[in-house]
């Protein structure tokens, strides 16, 4: 008789036999790296495309002398940002500098947070409002009160200009199908480009300063809006269409009344993110001259005064957690109805209160200054504390963090380095190609490797390497953190929540505000550059390894379990492998989550692609900007390319799509 | 009996490639194999039927058999491929946009398998939906909408959002929504195929309740026969997109015109739909006998007489004349289906 192992030992080979033939290839060509002639090793020099050059000629060409009619691009730009002006001065003004031409003063702080209170209390609950006000008040109470209503001014303005700008995008999408073959790949470009690389062009055409921050930070949140708009319109049912459709709407009818509000819920995502984005912008766009906490921030840190960072980091946080809070519970609010013939007060409680909070504020404020402006001399300051926190580290821990850090660089980030750097070019765009080809035939294939060429013809080959090892060194260590720690979190609901909560919490800080401990902790350096990533890159493998882990369907779970299952056994044979496409998913979040804290890291001294965009900014070479993000955005669209067709297959495979 | 309310004639709705082109290549009546081979999906299939004013027509079939893309075809929420649908005479086919938009805003009205409610809206702005969308000022659509949220026996409801209504709730703002406009035509997609065996029992009586009252034009899609007996004056029922047999319900359960159909009908309590008229045996006139039953009367409703009887028993119509008799042996045979012993 057969026995069955062996029945089954063609298919296991057959199916081992796939990824390897894969890598085959890279390993043929890394591992005979030797006998390369030296084209196939480095890109060589003469192969360079001049993407740069073409990109400036363009840029020069709009900068100086293309017209449209009577005024040039430049006018137009600058007008543009004149423009933006206004409202700034409006949402500045009464939030914290006041109207003196014509004599108004600004809201008096306790307004602020008394307003911010009663909207937290509309939107969610009483729990919300204080925490609304609470912050509020924390700006004026530690001094920062000017700094963050500045920033939130900033907030104020460009979120609603981008939010309607990419909801007008996402809407043309969603009714003219040519244009959304258009504008998809370009939002996916788009959002993967690195932060840096949209100021520098900013920068070129605007100048640098705080309406160009406020700009730059329109432009960026303008993308994550036109894609959930794009999303939420989809996600219609299409009955609910149909019944628009046969209660006689007009085409116009049917956009306002059916399929707008229908997805309103997706729309508001939407605007969370846009706001999100803004703040995470506005702090970055204080390399171009933007006022407000993120200079502030920046300032400190350039000038190594790790305490005032910290608290004027912990404003900024305090603020991404308000601004998110808020927004999100405005998405969750359902409609409910209200009992008959109820008063005035009952219908429109949050109005009446939001009255009586005006009232109340103006009224203290003829009584007492203190409750228009926070009297300085009553300003507490955190920073005593954070630089006495900082001083007991070095004092304590100096020694075992300089060994730490010297055995990273030692023994995992130079060997690695090493190891990429003998990569061959030729290596590298074989792997990403024949993955492609195996995974989604020819089109990803030419697609894929359509990217890496890009990077390598653009010159910078070295560069991206560094790049690469660094995030591909920073990935891995966040999936043997992360990992565990997902599988740990998944075993019950309440530590889910609690991962949920954390993940949550966490992906609302702007990215820049992770620099600031690792900066306590190691100083500059390719250590705490990495530090900084797996900080920031852990969310998304946490938390997908939760969401994979606690949706793998029940009734295989309970299969498992009625079977004999241990838990172990479970965890591995059944959890595991159902959960691992979207664990994957997550992993693929990471990359990306990396790749764009690499660039900021540039700020502590890498020597990757960021120091170069980094440069580029400093001399405004918006060329060099430009392709420089490209290159990192085809990184992080290849890998994710690869990785969702991947994990599409294989959900597919089992059945779970 | 005049003209049907609406008709349509070769109607034909694939999936696929290059339908248009597919159905011209094989001179527009390919078979179900050349559909399946060229990797087509046949929704509906050379459909042609007419339906009278007051007239309820239910079609029925299994999943995936085209039921709702023929009603979607006669409303024109999906382009057939070929064939016409004329409403009151009117080709819908070649009806602009806004001659839809006009005929949808006054003269059809449409019921969801899943409701399709506007989440964001109340149930009175729910149902008053229809007539906003046609330009009815705020104080008569309101009205109108109590009106009819008060006919499906929702008062009082009229402030609630979707999400806080049960699934028979639900469904009763949709049916109210559709009848907001007054439509002659009334489209109902397994209106009740989403509730649960005793509240759609309820729905059914509240149905026929309105119908009584309304007496409009009505497609009805349905999956389960009960329910289609209830309320059908006839039945269609479709396979792979062809309608196999249309008649009332009587004649699809005898005169069953293919296997698909007499398989279809095969587990229907025969007892509550057959009436004594349709299995009699005739007879020659004379005086009908004292304890004469009516000529459509049910089978069910006579069950004792025919077992406490020996004799044939006399069947007579509303008039009291003699039209048949039947006997003992005829009635089994007609209950358990079998070919009357002749
Ligand atoms: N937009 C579409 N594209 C491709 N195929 C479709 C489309 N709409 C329907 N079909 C196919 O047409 C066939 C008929 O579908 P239809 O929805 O009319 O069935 P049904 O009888 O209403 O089924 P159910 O009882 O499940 O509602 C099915 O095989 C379906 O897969
Ligand atoms: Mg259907």
């Amino acid at each position: 008789m057969e026995r069955p192992t062996k029945v089954g030992a063609p298919g296991a080979l057959a199916r081992a036999a796939k990824p390897a033939l894969t890598v085959l290839p890279f390993l043929i060509l890394f591992l005979c790296a030797s006998l390369l002639p030296d084209w196939m090793m480095k890109v060589p020099q003469a192969w360079t495309v001049p993407f740069i050059d073409w990109t400036n000629a363009v840029i020069d060409h709009l900068r100086e002398d293309a017209l449209f009619g009577l005024f040039s691009f430049r006018d137009f730009t600058r007008w543009i940002a004149e423009l933006i002006t206004w409202p700034l001065a409006l949402v500045e003004g009464l939030l914290v500098s006041g109207f003196p031409d014509f004599g108004i003063p600004a809201m008096p702080w306790v307004m602020t947070a008394g307003l911010c209170g009663v909207l937290g209390w509309a939107l969610r609950d009483w729990r919300l409002g204080t925490l609304a006000a609470g912050c509020v008040a924390y700006m004026a109470i530690f001094g920062k009160w000017e700094l963050s209503m500045i920033t939130l001014s900033v907030v104020l303005v460009a979120a609603p200009i981008a939010g309607s700008i990419g909801f007008l995008l996402g809407i043309m999408a969603v009714k003219k199908p040519w244009f959304e073959a258009v504008i998809v790949p370009l939002l996916n470009v788009l959002q993967s480009l690195p932060h840096f690389s949209y100021l520098i062009p900013i920068a070129v055409f605007i100048g640098v300063g705080h309406k160009a921050g406020t700009i730059a930070t329109i432009i960026f949140a303008i993308p994550p809006m036109a894609r959930l708009t794009i999303l939420g319109l989809k996600g219609i049912a299409e009955e609910i269409r149909e019944a628009g459709k046969m209660a006689g709407c007009t085409r116009f009818q049917m956009l306002w009344m059916v399929e707008i509000p229908a997805a309103r819920q997706a729309l508001l995502v939407g605007v969370n993110q846009v706001i999100m984005q803004c703040l995470a912008m506005v702090v970055i766009a204080s390399f171009v001259g933007a006022r407000g906490l993120g200079h502030d921030l920046l300032f400190r840190l350039q000038s190594l005064k790790i305490g005032q960072a910290l608290e004027s980091g912990v404003a900024i946080v305090l603020m991404a957690i308000v601004l998110d809070q808020l927004s999100r519970a405005a998405a969750e609010k359902q409609p409910s109805h209200l009992a008959d013939n109820v008063s005035w007060l009952a219908r429109f409680p949050f109005l009446s209160a939001a009255i009586a909070v005006c009232g109340v504020s103006l009224l203290l404020s003829a009584i007492t200054p203190y409750a228009s402006v926070w009297p300085d001399e009553l300003t507490l300051s955190t920073a005593p504390l954070w630089d006495g926190l900082v001083d007991w580290i070095t004092l304590y821990f100096f020694d075992p963090l300089q060994y730490f850090r010297d055995a990273m660089l030692l023994y995992v980030l130079i060997p690695v380095r090493g190891l990429f750097q003998q990569i061959p070019w030729t290596a590298m765009v074989a792997l990403v190609a024949v993955a492609g080809w195996s995974l989604g035939g020819v089109r990803l294939a030419l697609v894929v490797s359509g990217f890496v060429l890009f990077i390598a013809f653009a010159g910078f080959w070295e560069r991206s390497l560094i790049t690469a090892y660094m995030v591909a060194v920073a990935v891995m260590l966040c999936v043997l953190i992360g990992l565990p720690v997902g599988i740990w979190a998944s075993k019950t609901d309440r530590r889910a929540k609690m991962a949920k909560l954390w993940c949550d919490t966490f992906q609302t800080f702007p990215s820049f505000i992770y620099l600031i401990p690792v900066i306590m902790l190691f100083k500059v350096g390719d250590v705490a550059a990495i530090s900084a990533i797996i900080i920031y890159a852990m969310i998304p493998i946490i938390r997908y390894t939760v969401f994979g882990l606690r949706n793998v369907p029940q009734d295989i779970v309970e299969a498992g379990i009625t079977s004999g299952c241990t838990e172990r056994q479970l965890l591995w044979n059944i959890r595991l492998p159902l959960a691992f496409p979207e664990i994957m998913l997550g992993i693929n979040q990471t990359i990306m989550f990396a790749l764009f804290m690499v660039i900021i890291a540039a700020f502590i001294g890498t020597k990757d692609i960021g120091q170069e965009i980094f440069r580029a900014l400093t001399f405004n070479d918006a060329g060099k900007g430009l392709v420089l993000g490209l290159c990192v955005a085809f990184m992080g669209l290849t890998a994710d390319k690869l990785i969702t067709a991947w994990s599409a297959e294989r959900k597919s495979r089992l059945g779970l799509a | 009996m005049g003209d049907p309310k609406i008709a349509c004639r070769n109607l034909w709705k694939l999936y696929g490639p290059d339908p248009v082109g597919f159905l011209k290549r094989h001179d527009g009546r390919p078979s179900i194999e050349a559909i399946r081979a060229q990797g087509y999906i046949s929704a509906v299939r050379d459909v042609s039927f007419d339906v009278m004013p007051g007239e309820i027509l239910v079609v029925m079939g299994l999943s995936g058999s085209g039921k709702s893309t023929l009603l979607r075809c006669l409303s024109r929420l999906v382009q057939p491929t070929a064939g016409e649908v004329m409403f009151e005479g009117r080709d819908m086919l070649t009806a602009s946009d806004s001659e839809l938009i006009e005929l949808r805003r006054h003269k059809m009205g449409m019921v969801f398998q899943n409701f399709a409610l506007l989440p964001h809206r109340t149930v009175l702005e729910n149902v008053a939906f229809p007539l906003q969308v046609r330009g009815t000022a705020r104080q008569e659509r309101e009205s109108r909408a109590r009106d009819v949220i008060e006919l499906v026996g929702l008062k009082g409801r009229e402030g609630y959002y979707p999400r806080e209504l049960s699934g028979g709730q639900q469904q009763r703002v949709g049916i109210a929504r559709s009848l907001a406009v007054g439509p002659d035509l009334w489209f109902l997609d397994e209106p009740f195929s989403a509730l649960d065996p005793l509240i759609r029992k309820e729905m059914q009586d509240e149905f026929l309740r309105l119908q009584k009252v309304l007496n409009k034009t009505i497609v009805f899609i349905t999956h389960d026969f009960d329910e289609a007996i209830r309320v059908a004056d006839r039945i269609a029922i479709m396979k792979d997109g062809a309608i196999e047999q249309l008649g009332t319900a009587e004649q699809l359960v005898t005169r069953p015109a293919t296997p698909y159909v007499a398989k279809f009908t095969e587990n229907i309590p025969r007892d509550r739909l057959l009436s004594v008229r349709s299995v009699m045996a005739s007879t020659s006139p004379r005086k009908p006998a004292k304890d004469a039953i009516r000529a459509d009367a049910l089978l069910a409703s006579i069950a004792r007489q025919i077992v406490t009887t020996e004799r044939p028993i006399d069947v007579v119509d509303d008039e009291g004349i003699l039209v048949g008799t039947l006997d003992r042996g005829t009635y089994i045979d007609a209950l358990y289906d079998q070919e009357p012993a002749r």
